[in-house]
């Protein structure tokens, strides 16, 4: 059987490092590929659909206008009108990670998401945008987030220490999550396949016995499609209730 | 639909263009009713295995995040101010708590908001 976790390997795409910076040799690898090519269809997608703006859209344009929509409102629904100013920010998130999510779903390619390190940059980025964006705006009235209203003076300092720990873990769990739901489904995926082919070596009762992980394979990638695109979502709307911390603290 | 009464009070020819426009203003209204209904649709999906591993999986890593954060943090105290094993031991405790905060939190967002997955 084939191993399953194989491919979430990394491999150079071509013999000689493009460029080095200091002593680390600069590759093209397969994951910045899937990485380029989640952004490069984005772009397309929105350059193409805006190219040709008609009032009754066409397939494209649909696209474009329903992910527009569907973004903002999820911006407009927790972070309020003031979280619009984050939306190119959250727009460009939700379609990375859903183009990522989604390209990894086809056959051979890669799953840039199932990398924690893919995950975690982004989400350290939400954290440090957080985090910049609610000292600037508010100043050391932030701090306030860490303050709940109406907790008795003598249990404070252990409240406060507990919040503190728990904005800590955020970036921690938003990476987390993505990457644990990529991860896990790639690897059902393959190990469901696996058994396709192994039952497939025993002859013809093999065959016949091979239906059945074939139908849950099928029946999982459908799953995982919509998994791809949740997570993506989850991605985006908990952006939008950090994003809504640093705009609106002390609640 | 509420907008005969808008019907009867435009001018009486029914050209095509003031049939378009009827319609359009009626497009537009119910796209103003629209961000729920749309919410509904994709937002949340039935209740099948793939909501339930993702909810739970949303829950557990919560619940995890909190206790590495708490590892993190007392070892990190330990190796630098020498309090060991105190620092880890308090800050696992802390960080487990907050950890079930998390879970809390994120679990009544979860109810607050209808059934988002």
């Amino acid at each position: 059987m084939d191993d399953p976790i194989h491919q979430f390997e990394i491999t150079k795409l071509h013999e000689h490092p493009l460029f080095k910076i200091g002593a680390q040799e600069i590759y093209l690898t397969n994951s910045a590929l899937f990485m380029f090519l989640a952004v490069g269809l984005t772009m397309l997608l929105m350059l193409g659909a805006t190219s040709r703006r008609s009032l009754v859209p066409g397939p494209f344009q649909s696209i474009a206008e329903i992910s527009y929509e569907f973004v903002a409102n999820t911006i407009r629904s927790t972070a309020g009108e003031e979280g619009m100013k984050f939306f190119p920010f959250v727009f460009s998130l939700f379609m990375f990670v859903l183009f990522a999510n989604v390209l990894g779903l086809v056959p051979y390619s890669f799953a840039v998401t199932s990398h924690i390190v893919i995950t975690a940059a982004l989400a350290i980025m939400v954290f440090v945008t957080v985090l910049v964006y609610g000292f600037w705006k508010n100043g050391l009235h932030f701090l306030k987030l860490f303050v709940p209203s109406g907790i008795p003076i003598y249990i404070l300092p252990l409240i406060v220490f507990i919040e503190l720990l728990s904005f800590l873990s955020r970036p921690i769990s938003h990476s987390v999550r993505l990457f644990a739901n990529i991860l896990a489904g790639h690897i059902t995926l393959k190990v469901f396949a696996g058994f396709v082919t192994m039952l497939g070596g025993l002859g013809l009762v093999g065959w016949l016995g091979a239906v059945l992980p074939l139908g849950l394979t099928v029946a999982l990638t459908a799953l995982e499609l919509l998994v791809a695109f949740l997570q993506a979502y989850v991605f985006a709307i908990l952006t939008c209730i950090y994003i809504n911390d640093a705009i609106h603290p002390g609640h | 639909m509420a907008d005969d009464a808008q019907d009867a009070g435009d001018p009486g020819d029914r050209t095509d263009e003031a049939a378009l426009s009827a319609r359009l203003r009626r497009l537009d209204k119910q796209l103003g009713r629209n961000p729920a209904s749309q919410k509904s649709e994709t937002g949340a999906p039935p209740t099948s295995a793939g909501s339930g591993l993702a909810r739970g999986l949303r829950l557990s890593s919560e619940l995890v995040a909190g206790v590495v954060v708490g590892v993190i943090l007392g070892w990190a105290l330990d190796h630098w101010v020498g309090t060991s094993p105190w620092g880890l031991i308090v800050f696992v405790l802390l960080g487990f708590v907050a950890g079930v905060r998390n879970v809390i939190r994120a679990a009544a967002m979860e109810n607050t908001s209808g059934s988002r997955g």
